[in-house]
């Protein structure tokens, strides 16, 4: 009989591999690290970690309750979920903490937050860290200056924050109902000339609605390099002129004439699943087949990436200055960028989303469980994807922002 | 007594807007802003959009007032027999209270999405008809929900608050002696309808003042429905003012707080004008009244103000049916008139995810709403023995929770309690609840309690009845009913708050509305359908138990 009890049944061989790999790993880490890493475990044990993280997605959510299963039989820490509707829930909770003086004890353990959330908590100091480095398993990770990993929002991450899953800025289409779907902003104004009131984009007080308007920012603009830096008025007049001619021209063919948009992205996939649009846009490369899976969108939607490449950027999960738990949301951040949750976690049955794992650094073990991950038809591969385009300095989001109330919002 | 109500009410209400104010003048320290000034209202003022979200805020506010008011004064006198025929809807007169109960028990996001499900070009009458009459494969590129004057918003508003008024006026009614007055009336020669709205509306008005402006209050300040139904380039200013405040810029919360005030103030303004417009309204009809004359039947009027009555009432319904049948589909496209594939996967869902939630919803709404009750009647029967009524200062202060934006009131509220200790736990946020259930509760009573015939009182007390017998076998016996029409109104207000529960209980008391807000963020209106037929149920309970429970106690009476 071995330790793991009973391996007949083949549900738990990859909880056995789970937990054999983990030991493994907590033995080398402890080689390298001392005792640190088995100190947090220790502090940790027992321990609820509380993860507020958007609710608005039953399989992210599916997902959260299976991490903290995985922890609770691997190190005794419980995860659960505190459900947002946005994130900035969390941002006022930790922000009323400081205000009262509370800089312990506090109710966030861990955020899964989002790049203007965390410039906004790390400005005003309200994170923990830099710990990412301590994490074991950030030896998976690409943390070279300059890397994906180590910038948010144009913002250096500092290890404030652990990167968990990918994100890519893509379209989604009914392949049903456009047979040559637009490669790029200058088609998508011809396409929509052809097809008027079939195309619209999330509001732009939206994080994807701004999205949307960077990525055209960006194919549109002459010379992308102004993006990096600060904008300023003079610069970002010149950098935008092209974009407000190309949206003069393509809002009276959008959705309403564009006087109405939807409110989030998750609003204009079901309007592409009830027939109202012909396109919608995702954070999520996996977002077209996990809507199909779960009934959302219909079996005909295609992920179409922009063929000069798309905005992309890492979804991360950190850790507020005054969280209760601090080791235990640090044995759940470690237990994210396992290769094996990662696997789990882009098994497009489960959640579909990128691992954010440097391929390079995995064993041989570790990239055949990627590989060997199921396939679908609504699924890119990651070569299909293209490249990422860099994020515009974020001083660049709220002067598009703004302009564009004032254009068009009045 | 007085002094629980003090530091359990008004201290909390301060100490939540002193945060708010002081933000929107330039001071939040958790920021590092320190200093006095007024850019925030500078900021506001300037916002893109300010004027044309003023608009779109005060036309559906009044307007779904307004017409709300005007259809419950018709459909009371629908249900009393003095206006035209309803057709179909007559046949349902007896059962009308539980008829307009799960819509007023659902929450307003539920009603708000399915409506625009039924409404939206894409929806479900286009399906009934599609493609085989309007020949439409694809949803047409029309307008219907979200169009740019608000009026689809002031419809959802109107189906969501008849129901309200209209309950609480027919238990107001009963404190009128109707068969008498309008005998009299008639004997002098006026027609039932004529008496009806001569005699009977005056008299109505008053015992239903508060509740109106309750109404008044809410469409002004919606945030639910003004997200699915309103516009939204530019938005109303309550969404708009959440817009900021969620904002991931944390800058942006000291405009939103010099919003959150304006909005504030720009509703205890609506309320002056509403109330300056009745007064002169109620004096026009003394007058026309005094005139004798014994007056024409308006068919027209009487016929429209039934269309509408009926459409509204369907709407509402078809709303709720629309809710359940998404709960039990799978995917459901366009042009199909039921869903093109089916499960029960969403229900089943709920089996492992939902008792605890269901037990925690079930908990804070007894609680909050029991003590409401307690406290309402408390406050009431001390100002009826000891006289003097407390300033109405105090009085607007029970109903600033009301007239901000929640999360305004929120941030300040928390700050306090963290202050004083308190972080999280069911007690404090029964206590938060409260905050919101009171007012309600205190203004759904109020009337009813003060219309009560003072000589039952008075014919007990020359009976040699002690001050605690009058109140037990007189006063309680006879506003049973309008005592449990306001505690089923409170755990209706209890069930559905969202932050205050997030944000008091620290994230850690999960509860029906919590999951279900966070889920319709995602927009799957087979969990809203789930999840909102689940949060109408406690209070379809408890408004049930409001109708019933008086008539049977009633009944054993007349037994014995």
């Amino acid at each position: 009989m071995t330790p793991f009890g009973d391996l007949r049944s083949i549900r738990l061989i990859p909880t056995y591999i789970l937990l054999t790999l983990s030991l493994t790993t907590g033995f080398f880490s402890q080689l390298s690290h001392g005792n640190q890493w088995q100190k947090t475990l220790d502090q940790a044990a027992g321990d609820t970690v509380y993860w507020h993280a958007w609710g608005g997605d039953t399989r992210t959510n599916d997902f959260i309750s299976w991490v903290g299963e995985q922890t609770d039989t691997l190190y005794g820490v419980k995860v659960q979920q505190v459900k947002l509707s946005s994130t900035s829930e969390a941002v006022t909770q930790v922000l009323a903490e400081k205000a009262a003086a509370q800089d312990e004890q506090g109710a966030v353990d861990m955020i899964w937050i989002n790049g203007p959330n965390f410039l906004a908590m790390k400005q005003q100091n309200l994170l923990h860290g830099p710990f990412v480095k301590n994490l074991p398993n950030a030896q998976y990770l690409d943390l070279s200056a300059g890397s994906a990993a180590t910038v948010d929002f144009t913002e250096a991450v500092n290890g404030l924050e652990v990167p968990w899953r990918l994100a890519r800025f893509v379209f989604i289409v009914d392949s049903d109902r456009v047979e040559n779907p637009p490669q790029s902003m200058s088609q998508m104004l011809t396409w929509a000339q052809q097809n008027p009131g079939r195309l619209t984009h999330p509001i732009v007080s939206n994080f994807m609605g701004t999205t949307f308007l960077k990525q055209a920012l960006i194919e549109l603009t002459p010379d992308t390099s102004v993006l990096q830096q600060e904008a300023s008025k003079a610069s970002f007049e010149k950098a935008s002129a092209p974009l407000w001619a190309w949206y003069d021209a393509i809002k009276p063919f959008l959705w309403r004439e564009g006087t109405s948009f939807p409110e989030n992205e998750a609003i204009q996939q079901q309007m592409l699943s009830d027939g109202v649009v012909d396109i919608a846009m995702a954070f999520d490369p996996a977002a077209a087949a996990a809507g199909i899976a779960s009934g959302l969108l219909p079996p005909s939607a295609r992920i179409l990436v922009p063929s000069q490449g798309s905005l992309g950027n890492i979804s991360f999960v950190a850790i507020p200055y005054n969280a209760s738990h601090i080791a235990a949301a640090k044995v759940v951040a470690n237990f994210l960028l396992q290769p094996e949750t990662q696997a789990h976690m882009q098994n497009i049955d489960v959640l579909g989303s990128f691992s954010v794992l440097d391929t390079k650094k995995l064993s041989h073990q570790h990239t055949m469980a990627f590989s060997s991950l199921p396939t679908s038809e609504a699924l890119p591969t990651l070569v299909e994807l293209g490249p990422t385009l860099l994020e515009p300095h974020s001083s660049w989001t709220n002067l598009l922002k703004q302009h564009w109330s004032m254009r068009y919002s009045q | 007594m007085l002094a629980i109500l003090v530091i359990g009410i008004l201290v909390p209400v301060i100490a939540g807007l002193g945060e708010t104010t002081r933000a929107a003048f330039g001071i939040l320290p958790a920021l590092g802003k320190h200093d006095f000034n007024l850019s925030a209202w500078q900021q506001l003022f300037q916002l893109p959009g300010f004027t044309t979200s003023l608009r779109l805020t005060l036309i559906s506010g009044f307007l779904a007032t307004g017409t709300s008011l005007i259809l419950t004064i018709f459909g009371c006198a629908w249900a009393y027999n003095a206006s035209d025929k309803c057709y179909f809807f007559d046949k349902l007169k007896p059962f009308i209270a539980p008829l307009l109960v799960p819509i007023l028990a659902a929450p307003h996001a539920a009603i708000a999405i399915g409506l625009a499900f039924l409404l939206a070009p894409s929806g479900w009458l286009t399906r009934l008809f599609s493609p085989w009459l309007t020949t439409w494969q694809l949803p047409p590129n029309l307008t219907t929900v979200q169009d740019l004057w608000g009026l689809s918003l002031t419809l959802g508003l109107i189906i969501k608050e008849l129901p309200f008024l209209w309950l609480i006026s027919l238990v107001a009614l009963k404190q009128i002696d109707l068969s008498k007055q309008l005998s009299i009336a008639q004997s002098m020669g006026y027609s039932y309808a004529n008496a009806w709205f001569k005699i009977i509306i005056p008299q109505l008005y008053p015992l239903i003042r508060l509740p109106v402006l309750v109404v008044l209050v809410y469409a002004l300040s919606t945030v639910d429905m003004a997200l699915i139904l309103g516009p939204n380039t530019p938005p109303t200013l309550a969404l708009a003012t959440m817009r900021w405040y969620n904002d991931a810029n944390i800058g942006m919360l000291l405009p939103a707080s010099a919003a959150a005030m304006g909005l504030g103030l720009l509703m205890i303004a609506s309320v002056f004008v509403w109330e300056t417009t009745m007064t002169l309204i109620m004096l026009v009809t003394k007058v026309m009244t005094r005139t004798g004359a014994r007056g024409r039947h308006w068919k027209l009027v009487s016929t429209a103000l039934a269309t509408a009555l009926q459409l509204t009432l369907t709407l509402g319904f078809l709303s709720l049916v629309v809710l359940l049948i998404w709960s039990f589909a799978w995917r459901w496209s366009f042009p199909d008139a039921l869903p093109t594939s089916w499960s029960y996967q969403h229900w089943l869902r709920l089996l492992t995810h939902w008792p605890l939630a269901l037990q925690h919803s079930i908990a804070l709404a007894l609680g909050s709403s029991t003590i409401a009750v307690v406290f309402a009647v408390a406050w009431l029967e001390v100002q009826d023995r000891f006289g003097g009524h407390l300033s109405r200062l105090t009085l607007w202060l029970i109903y600033l929770p009301l007239l901000v934006p929640q999360i305004a009131f929120l941030y300040g509220l928390k700050v306090g309690f963290l202050r004083i200790g308190i972080n999280g736990g069911m007690n404090a946020v029964i206590w938060a609840h409260l905050l919101f259930v009171f007012p309600y509760v205190m203004l759904s009573l109020i009337d009813s309690w003060r219309a009560l015939d003072r000589r039952y009182l008075q014919v007990a007390a020359s009976l040699g009845t002690s001050a605690w017998g009058c109140f037990w076998r007189i006063k309680l016996s006879l506003l049973l009913k309008p005592l449990l029409l306001a505690w089923a109104i409170g755990i209706a207000v209890s069930i559905g708050q969202y932050l205050p529960t997030l944000m008091i209980g620290a994230g850690k008391i999960e509860t029906l509305t919590t999951e279900a807000v966070s889920l319709a963020s995602g927009a799957d209106r087979r969990l809203v359908g789930v999840y909102g037929l689940l949060q109408a149920l406690v209070p379809v309970l408890a408004y049930t138990l409001a109708i019933y429970l008086p008539r049977l106690i009633s009944l054993k009476q007349t037994i014995k």
